[in-house]
């Protein structure tokens, strides 16, 4: 695997305020979390800045983390599951830059790890927090176009335009047929897009240990799960929440537990299974 | 490795490298230096600088270089800094009429207080290439009168306004928001939504409002007055309690006239519609006026139908930083939730294969079981 340790993290950009965000408006962040903590699954507006690096590429992320982070951190980024996809090591770069915190890629050893599109297979513990980029937060956006409408039902609590579609999607294919960004009801309050990480990592979000906070930057949203707090991914009595499985092992340390990438490995189509955590698969070597 | 996705520290390394050198293009030719691109490619400064919500050209410039031209971009880069600078507070209304203007024309009157002038403009040039540019060489200077200073220019609207036969221009409570601090709150007054429009794409902008002349949402609209020149900012510091002038800047300002039927409450008269912009954007300054007053259809008692008078539509949509990025990020890694997705459609390909080999369906199959214990 190549190298994903770091520059010296002393070599920290002057130029800017510590985390790069100024003081103010890391307080405003903090604020919106606080709110955020409080209402678990609800969506507390706040004032998304301009980062510098791209709406779509984890900027509500990277505001979050940048407003909790402090010299004693250590932080772990991922991005599918892995801490050397690129976006992830450019992330991990950002912070090495602007803010003197430590790294790892150990995912037992992280205070904040910030991820996209999954949740570590190694299971969190108290005191960890796991930082989501959220490109859409409204769970019923697709549903539901106008802002102004979705926050009416959640207010209400009208939650039934969701369940019509999950069973529209039984009706059509048998089965509920959505796999990522899997609808969650947050401590049987406020349903709640976990952000599209594969359905398969649904359950550890649930009374999970750790302190869950999503950002999502283009929207100007943050929401949080308190650590031990229920999430249920929603489904019907005759159609029980179920979990991607593969007949498949890991090509690499032969996990049949873990979340499987599907690589094309040569021009006849062959296709090998390696585990999509590369923390958790390599030490399993 | 087999991944050539990951790994992304050294490729990253090497993709800024190239980045740069292709920013700078073959070696023999002259570098471009910023103050060039103030002088030379003046109307793209004035975009970025108005996208980009930061009236300074010189960052402008060295955004567009940066950038390689990709005026977007650009934006993007101007905004990123500009969200990083304090602010000292909020300077005080531009007053237009006080306007040294170089160009100001209006297509309702055929003279106006002040007179037309035409003042630089393409409308009547002829789109010929013009080869003689292709070459470097001496141009002459253009004659231009001194500009009258003293000169107050009354605006074609307030002239309409004091004969009743034009609304007043819409009043605002209270201060306005700031939508770079503060997310979009809907509905949004009307000083949020001219404020996201005058940081909108232009392009975006300029489809929707003409989307409104093609009868998306028409308001018959009339160029009431457009004008182009430097008005002054003044501010009030807090120690010193008056005003004072702290710079002059360039702005288009573009006051729209559109007709209106009456309501119940409000007798037939004509009604506004206004863009605003940094530097000389008349596209960006008049597809804004249109924008505005087709947002302004619930509170005209008109029924909104169209794209363009859908505040959340249009508001939700209009920023090409945020746009750009959401667009582009599918470019990023998704192939855990495609993974997700290559499950469940096998699964239900093989599904499908089933049933159509059998003629039975799983769950009629599951059903007929369930008869028959």
């Amino acid at each position: 695997m190549p190298d994903t340790s770091l520059p010296d993290t002393s070599l920290r950009d002057s130029a800017y305020n510590y985390a790069y965000l100024d003081e103010q408006t890391k307080r405003m962040i903090r604020r919106a979390i606080l709110k955020a903590v409080a209402v678990p699954g609800y969506q507390v507006p706040f004032g998304g800045r301009e980062m510098p690096l791209p709406y779509g590429w984890g900027t509500g992320g990277i505001q979050v983390t940048a407003a909790i982070i402090g010299r004693d951190d250590t932080l772990k980024v991922i991005d599918q599951g892995a801490d050397d996809t690129t976006n992830a090591v450019s992330i991990r770069r950002f912070f090495a830059r602007v803010a003197d915190v430590a790294t790892t890629t150990r995912t037992e050893d992280a205070t904040v790890i910030q991820t996209r599109h999954r949740v570590p297979e190694t299971p969190l513990s108290d005191g960890q927090i796991l930082v989501f980029q959220v490109p859409i937060p409204e769970p019923l956006r697709m549903l539901e176009p106008r802002e102004t409408e979705t926050r009416t039902l959640h207010a209400l609590r009208e939650y039934g335009v969701m369940q019509v579609s999950l069973y529209e999607s039984i009706a059509r294919h048998g089965r509920i047929a959505k796999t990522y960004n899997y609808p969650v009801l947050v401590n049987g309050r406020y349903i709640m897009s976990p952000s599209p990480i594969p359905k398969f990592d649904n359950p550890k979000l649930d009374r999970s240990p750790a302190l869950q906070l999503y950002g999502a930057g283009r929207e100007k949203r943050i929401y949080a799960v308190p650590p031990h707090t229920p999430v249920k991914s929603l489904d019907f009595d005759d159609h029980p929440f179920e979990i991607e499985t593969w007949s498949e092992c890991c090509a690499l340390c032969g996990s049949r537990d873990s979340f499987l990438d599907e690589m094309i490995v040569d021009d006849a189509g062959k296709r090998l299974f390696v585990c999509s955590d590369t923390d958790y698969c390599e030490r399993r070597r | 490795m087999y991944v050539a996705v990951k790994g992304g520290e050294t490729a990253i390394a090497h993709s800024l490298d190239l980045v740069a050198d292709k920013r700078r293009g073959d070696r023999s030719v002259a570098e471009l230096s910023l103050e060039q691109i103030d002088q030379q490619l003046g109307l793209a400064v004035d975009r970025v600088m108005t996208e980009g919500s930061c009236y300074d050209r010189g960052l402008a410039a060295l955004a567009i270089k940066q950038a390689r031209g990709d005026l977007v971009e650009a934006i993007f880069l101007l905004r990123a800094y500009r969200t990083t600078l304090p602010r000292f507070g909020t300077s005080q209304p531009l007053d237009t009429s006080r306007m040294v203007a170089e160009r100001r024309i209006s297509s309702t009157f055929k003279d106006v207080p002040g007179g037309q002038v035409l003042g630089p403009t393409y409308d009547y040039t002829h789109r010929l290439l013009d080869f003689s540019l292709a070459v470097a060489g001496e141009r002459e200077v253009a004659p231009t009168a001194p500009a009258d200073t003293a000169l107050a220019l009354p605006r074609v609207g307030d002239i309409l306004e004091n004969e009743g036969m034009l609304e007043p221009a819409p009043s605002a409570d209270g201060k306005p928001g700031d939508l770079t601090r503060e997310p979009l709150a809907l509905p949004a007054a009307r000083p949020l939504r001219l404020q996201n429009l005058a940081r909108g794409d232009e392009g975006f902008l300029l489809a929707l409002g003409y989307s409104t002349q093609r009868g998306y949402g028409n308001n018959h609209p009339f160029v009431g007055e457009i004008r182009f020149g430097s008005v002054p900012v003044s501010f009030v510091p807090e120690e010193l309690g008056f005003a004072i002038e702290i710079a002059e800047i360039d702005v288009t300002e573009c006051d729209m006239v559109n007709q209106f039927a009456g309501s119940h409450d409000v007798p037939p008269q004509f009604t506004r519609g206004y863009g605003l912009a940094f530097g000389h954007a008349e596209r960006k300054a008049m597809a804004m006026a249109l924008v505005d007053r087709a947002l302004r259809a619930e509170e005209l008692s008109e029924t909104a139908t169209s794209p363009a008078q859908d505040e959340e539509f249009v508001l939700a949509h209009s920023d090409n930083v945020e746009a750009s990025g959401f667009v582009q990020h599918l470019k990023l890694p998704h192939y855990v939730d495609f993974q997700s997705e290559l499950v469940v459609v096998r699964a239900l390909r093989e599904e499908a294969e089933a049933r159509n080999s059998c003629g039975v369906t799983p769950a009629l199959q599951a059903s007929l079981a369930r008869a028959a214990e």
